[in-house]
């Protein structure tokens, strides 16, 4: 490989914004039918070393080499002129558009008058359908493609070029297994094609699936690059955090208080029917399911966005009605999103107000917000969760993806709640955050907080939960003591199998 | 097209653009017509701003809530009349808390359409806008209203007294604008109107009640617009049934121009007086320098354009770019 000349070569790349260093020097190559990992916690600078490779930020410093020859990327149209094609975790397809529009939006081929060619536009597209094997064709409308699906429509836009390098950022976040397992054929191929592959991933599975090399970054600085095979979990890790991480099974469990929530029959219309659980003081109960099984709606339901059609749900012991989420705020009931940047912040918002928005009501100094008092809680939560953040009146929307999680974790702590509810804690967050993240879940409980934690990744309900309820098209399927759990039995009752009545 | 960047002295001005924008214009129209800078010139520049600017600072808030209101304009006509009518029929005393109680019915009815409802504010406050001022012709029989006895009543204070040596709607202006500021930086509810505007799902799911906040947003526009339509009344002492149209999108501009979001989340009213008094300023000197007052219109379009687009680019750090 080492007598082949890169596909691609970022050299020496510096990008400073203002009191930010965000990539300090770094050099990076891919080579010809190479896959190439790039690693790095939220925040190391991937996304700005990728957008300065498709001339969304002009570099400082250093350069860009495709094929031995430098280029200036001044947008991403150009950078795809030069072969050079992005494959976004967001999605960016016009929805009220045909499969085969999206693929060739802004190059449709044409006839005589401007006149749009749809037989060679659905031939072509067809064509590279067949290549991804899914199953639409090409004049599907792609508003009414599922999620996964709208991501193997962006992946076909990547093979209408004679593509010298691809980027893939995060393309299985939502991707099923089976859907994966496609994914990896296409990888597969177009590295048979002799194309580039840069792979940006958190999943470490998926790195040692079909990488050829990992590069890592840390603090925007390059910390090295490893040869996959001759490499392991651990060692990526360190090298991406900087210390070793524990993601063992959950064994330690705390002594536990009264039964703090109770939920009967609890039922939502289609959405979740017959859900009965009981939580204790002191204990973490982890729910887990496919997206779509009823987790979240039973987290709404308990924090009064929505109202069950039928069931109870008791408070230490007492029947009530949840009718707002002010109400569950005032019943000691806090919940700390699914959607972060939807749901938990207010972006344009610095850190201080964000935190104290459910008790701005209850700060008051006369008839003002007393910012004194709201200062020393944002501190105090600072302190605790290790915020990084240059101070209280930095916007939230400028902080990494822990550090925002930290927030809103620090707002729902500050409330003192009975009960607190956390909907994917650590979704999008990097390893380091993530394992602080899963030692205050834990540390929570042993402070005698009642903790339900819904999750979709199986190493994290495992590590934290002392039970876990698995849950299948909007039912209880199974409740497992951390003891009786398995990947097995687990993988099971979340796919809806029904476990063997033992004799 | 290629992206230029934006850093240095190009950077500050982007940033600074609508203080660099008025600084300009300052500096061409004293060099035009010295009497531009003249105190009693600035004094009526300031008056004649008070108007527009109470109407704003209620408007501000609304801005920032997330929601528009379209509907000042014709709601500033119906208050001037409904209260020049009654000051005849049941005296001013009785003729202003009246007409303040009418206008107030009809910002919770806004805030009931836009917050509890959810409907669109545009589209409501579009359509408001038309009703309101159906109302107000139903009102006058499409008369012009006059007060009978100019000379005898107390009325007048509002729009022609002094105070101080400064003029009532001067003062007016500048005790709304203290009152609406404190609220919007210092209260629990302030805090809210940002939170919602910034991000309603966010706010909700940290138990605000949103409806209830941007009812109150609606409210407190009505209440400013009364009080731009008693100083009007009160400077005119009669009036037509159209004095206010067309103001909504001059409100609309000066908060704009004060660099509030039309998104939401954004804004004080510090920064939208200072958009008042720009576009005062502005509007005073193109008459000063002898421009036809319809020129007006068009300047001062073309300078909020101008305005939204530096504070675009400066967001952005780029003139132009293929993205958003």
């Amino acid at each position: 490989m080492s007598s082949q000349t890169p596909a691609l070569r970022l050299e020496g790349i510096v990008k400073t914004f203002p009191g930010v260093r965000a990539l300090d020097n770094v050099s990076f190559d891919v080579m010809p039918g190479e896959v190439h990992a790039l690693m790095g916690e939220n925040g190391a600078g991937k996304s700005t070393l990728m957008k300065v490779l498709g001339g969304i930020y002009q570099p400082d410093e250093g350069r860009i080499v495709v094929n031995e020859q430098p280029v200036v990327m001044t947008s991403p149209l150009q950078a795809k002129s030069k072969g050079i094609m992005f494959i976004h975790q967001e999605l960016s397809l016009a929805e009220e558009l045909s499969v085969a529009e999206n693929i060739y939006l802004g190059e449709l081929p044409k006839k005589s008058f401007g006149r749009v060619d749809w037989q060679q536009l659905y031939s072509e597209t067809n064509e590279i359908l067949g290549r991804l094997k899914v199953g639409f064709d090409a004049k599907t409308k792609v508003g009414d493609l599922s999620i996964a699906n709208q991501q193997m429509v962006e992946i076909a836009r990547a093979l209408t070029v004679e593509a010298k390098a691809v980027i893939f950022d995060e393309p299985t976040a939502s991707l099923t297994d089976a859907e994966k397992v496609v994914l990896f054929d296409v990888i597969g191929d177009l590295k048979t094609h002799g194309v580039g592959i840069i792979y940006i991933s958190h999943r470490m599975e998926e790195i040692f699936r079909i990488t050829d090399r990992i590069s890592v970054l840390r603090d925007g600085q390059y910390r090295g690059t490893l040869e996959t095979p001759e490499t392991d979990e651990e060692e990526v890790t360190q090298l991406m955090i900087g210390r070793k991480l524990d993601l063992s099974r959950n064994v330690s469990h705390h002594e536990l208080g009264g039964v703090a929530l109770e939920v009967r029959g609890l039922e939502c219309g289609k959405l979740f029917h017959n859900v009965s659980f009981s939580v204790c003081r002191g204990e973490v109960v982890g729910f887990y399911g496919l997206v779509g099984a009823g987790r979240t709606e039973i987290a709404e339901t308990l924090f009064g966005l929505r109202d069950p059609t039928a069931g109870q749900i008791l408070l230490d012991g007492k029947e009530t009605a949840i009718h707002s989420p002010a109400d569950a705020i005032e019943k000691g009931i806090s919940l700390v999103p699914e959607d972060r940047k939807g749901q938990g912040l207010v972006l344009g918002m610095n850190c201080r107000d964000n935190m104290t928005l459910p008790q701005v009501n209850d700060l008051k100094a006369g008839p003002f917000v007393a910012e004194g008092a709201e200062i020393s809680i944002f501190d105090q939560y600072r302190d605790r969760l290790d915020i990084r953040t240059p101070g209280w009146k930095q916007l939230v929307g400028n902080l990494s993806g822990g550090n925002q999680q930290k927030i809103v974790i620090g707002k729902w702590l500050s409330m003192h709640p009975n009960i607190l509810i956390v909907d994917e804690p650590t979704r999008g967050i990097d390893v380091g955050s993530k394992s602080e993240i899963h030692n205050l879940i834990r540390e929570l409980a042993s402070q005698g907080y009642a903790v339900i934690v819904i999750s979709s990744e199986m190493p994290e309900v495992l590590h934290v939960s002392d039970r876990i309820i698995a849950m299948f098209n909007g039912e209880i399927i199974r409740t497992f003591t951390s003891d009786e759990v398995t990947e097995d039995n687990l993988i099971q009752a979340i796919s809806g199998i029904t476990p063997e009545k033992v004799a | 097209m290629r992206p230029f960047n934006l850093s240095g002295i190009g950077g500050f001005i982007a940033k600074q653009g609508i203080l660099v924008a008025f600084a300009l214009f300052i500096l061409g129209f004293t060099i035009a017509n010295e009497r531009f800078l003249a105190p009693d010139n600035i004094m009526g520049v300031v008056r004649s701003s008070a108007i527009l600017g109470v109407m704003a600072l209620g408007v501000t808030f609304v801005v920032i809530s997330g929601n528009l209101d379209l509907s000042v304009g014709s709601m500033m006509s119906f208050a001037t009349i409904v209260v020049l009518d009654l000051h005849d029929k049941i005296g001013p005393a009785l003729a202003i808390p009246s007409m303040y109680a009418m206008v107030l019915c009809l910002g919770a009815f806004i805030g009931f359409l836009v917050g509890y409802l959810k409907l669109n504010s545009l589209i409501v406050t579009l359509g408001m806008l038309s009703a309101i001022h159906g109302l107000t012709l139903t009102y006058s029989g499409g008369k012009n209203m006059d007060i009978a006895d100019k000379e005898g009543t107390w009325f007048s204070m509002f729009g022609q007294s002094d105070a101080l040596g400064i003029p009532i709607p001067i003062l007016l202006f500048a005790l709304v604008a203290s009152v609406l500021g404190i609220v919007l930086a210092k209260t629990p509810f302030g805090r809210k109107v940002y939170a919602v505007g910034g991000n309603g799902t966010a706010a909700t799911f940290s138990g605000i009640q949103r409806a209830r906040v941007v009812f109150t947003c609606y409210l407190m526009s009505a209440f400013c617009v009364g009080t731009a339509g008693l100083i009007q009344a009160s400077r005119s002492l009669g009036s037509q049934n159209t004095v206010g149209q067309g103001l909504e999108l001059e409100v609309l501009a000066a908060v704009i121009l004060g660099g509030a979001s039309l998104l939401g989340g954004s804004g004080t009213i510090f920064k939208t007086v200072i958009g008042v008094l720009i576009l005062g300023f502005i509007q005073n000197g193109l008459l000063l320098v002898g421009l036809q007052f319809y020129v007006q219109y068009v300047v001062t379009w073309i300078i909020i354009i101008l305005a939204v687009w530096l504070d675009v680019a400066a967001k952005r750090g780029k003139l132009w770019s293929p993205i958003a």
